[in-house]
């Protein structure tokens, strides 16, 4: 553990340009990912939030099983599509950061549309009658609400993006983790311990960890600056 | 709708992106863990990239999954080990040609405490045999690698079954050749490897080899570029001219030039012309 410390500390000051290269695409990636995500999954979670149709329920069971989506599964899916003999080969996207990309999207939507839905859900509740009293159409309720409950979606994001940045089994089927290509944290991790060099995966993970920690802390900081902004 | 756009929009930038990297020359190697593993491409790919300024790609997994994917054309250049296997996906038609490549052979590592008593012994049968005897427990890829291939090969050579055993002394850990010596280290099994994945393995423990120097344990290598009448993705000439150069005297001298810890892993013997 000491050893994996200190190795973690000399790769960083190093500047080590392996390290960096592989730290920006799992970055690139994850963040990429998780915009899509919240592109998709934040109307889909409040549209669900406001509207009441038959099967509801089943839908909402159903947004919050795909929450536990195996990330091996969703790579196994994505590959086969983007496998040169499957339906979408002819783009070529496998092996791409690209794939990736698409992979830890489909992997993270259905979180962002699930905590989205329930987020606004609540704050629905709260505000319903104004809104009524207002005539607000539906695409002005959700625009309304998407706003409003901004800093909270921002912790749906994030969720989101722990989650991407976190899984190995997707992008290791569709990134096949090529050195200088589609190499990413955890991919790299998981070579290092079948090459049975434990420190050094110890330590990308410890790197990771505080990648995760600085994403989280620039979000909050953002939060924090944008509510004294509010207030003044 | 807008945001339907947008995401369409970013799609297709992801894809003139990607495409604009696939127009310089690259091609895609599928391959196996060992070789990956042991550094052997690190080493290699920088030589022909200088070469040719063809930019090579490795996807390493095990053989099987390697002919796999190589079977859904998503790879330009195969480079395995699994002979019989090997020579069905060129009869198929995948592959154009298979060439033998370099070779270098499995060993058996176990504990120093050595439970099944086979240490220094060059009877590979001989071995296992007395591993199933005494139920010592043996770690096996269970993934349909090449090792595991020639795993099940020598299972069958020893007269033993041992999936029988499964579960109790016989644990497969459907994994990786450096996953299976992490699992086999951890729980004191038996596993067998090939050299350069022992050699240039780092967590070692008390381990060593306990069986090797067995012609039965002969490791060969081939290299088959993909058959572009199967596969009109295939970059024919990039593939060509890799597997060109790892037959060629000077990637074969290349090939034999790697050493880890003063060892050499893999012995060239691609076939002179």
């Amino acid at each position: 553990m000491g050893e994996a410390f200190s190795l973690a500390l000399q790769l960083v000051t190093s500047g080590n340009a392996d390290l960096y290269e592989i730290v920006g695409l799992s970055l690139r990636v994850s963040l990429s990912a998780t915009m899509f995500a919240c592109l998709i999954g934040l109307p889909v979670g409040a549209w669900v939030a406001i509207s009441r149709f038959r099967g509801r329920g089943a839908v909402l069971v159903l947004m919050n099983a795909l929450m536990g989506l195996p990330p091996v599964v969703v790579g196994l899916l994505v590959y086969l599509h983007l496998s040169r003999s499957g339906p979408l080969g002819f783009l070529g996207l496998l092996y791409t950061p690209s794939a990736m990309i698409i992979a830890q999207t489909i992997l993270i939507a259905p979180i962002v549309a699930a905590l989205s839905r329930q987020v606004l859900e609540d704050l629905h509740t709260e505000y319903a009658e104004q809104f009524r009293s207002l005539c607000l159409s539906r695409v002005q309720t959700i625009t309304a609400l998407l706003w409003d409950a901004r800093y909270s979606l921002l912790t749906v994001g994030l969720a989101g993006f722990g989650r991407a940045v976190a899984e190995v089994g997707a992008v290791m089927i569709v990134g096949g983790n090529i050195d200088h290509l589609t190499r990413v944290m955890t991919t790299a991790i998981a070579l290092e311990t079948s090459k049975g060099d434990l420190a050094l995966a110890l330590a990308l993970g410890l790197v990771l960890l505080v990648i995760a920690l600085g994403v989280n802390a620039a979000v909050q900081s953002l939060r924090m600056s944008a509510r004294r902004q509010a207030y003044v | 709708m807008k945001l339907n756009q947008s995401f369409g929009a970013s799609i297709v930038a992801l894809t003139l992106a990607t495409s604009a990297i696939a127009a310089n020359q690259s091609i895609i190697v599928q391959s196996t863990t060992s070789t990956a593993n042991s550094g052997l491409y690190d080493y290699l790919l920088p030589m022909f990239q200088d070469k040719t300024g063809i930019q090579v790609n490795v996807v390493a997994v095990g053989t099987g999954q390697a002919i796999k994917n190589a079977q859904n054309c998503d790879g330009d250049v195969l480079l395995v080990h699994a002979k019989a296997s090997e020579e069905k996906f060129v009869e198929a038609g995948f592959g154009t040609t298979r060439t033998d490549l370099m070779y270098n052979d499995f060993v058996i590592v176990g504990p120093a405490a050595d439970p099944a008593n086979v240490g220094g012994m060059d009877d590979v049968q001989g071995a296992l045999s007395k591993i199933s005897d005494s139920e010592a427990l043996f770690a096996s890829r269970g993934d349909d690698s090449g090792t595991h291939k020639k795993e099940v090969a020598l299972w069958a050579d020893a007269g033993v079954d041992p999936a029988t055993g499964s579960g109790e002394w016989y644990r497969e850990t459907g994994s990786g050749m450096g996953a299976t010596l992490n699992a086999g280290i951890g729980m004191g099994a038996y596993v067998m490897t090939d050299r350069a994945t022992w050699i240039s393995f780092g967590n070692k423990q008390d381990y060593e080899i306990k069986v090797e120097g067995d012609d039965d344990l002969f490791n060969q290598y081939g290299v088959i570029p993909v058959n572009p009448a199967q596969c009109p993705s295939v970059n024919v000439e990039a593939a060509k001219s890799f597997a060109d150069w790892l037959i060629s005297e000077d990637g074969q001298s290349a090939i034999a030039a790697y050493e880890v810890s003063d060892q050499q892993l893999f012995f060239p013997n691609a076939p002179k012309n």
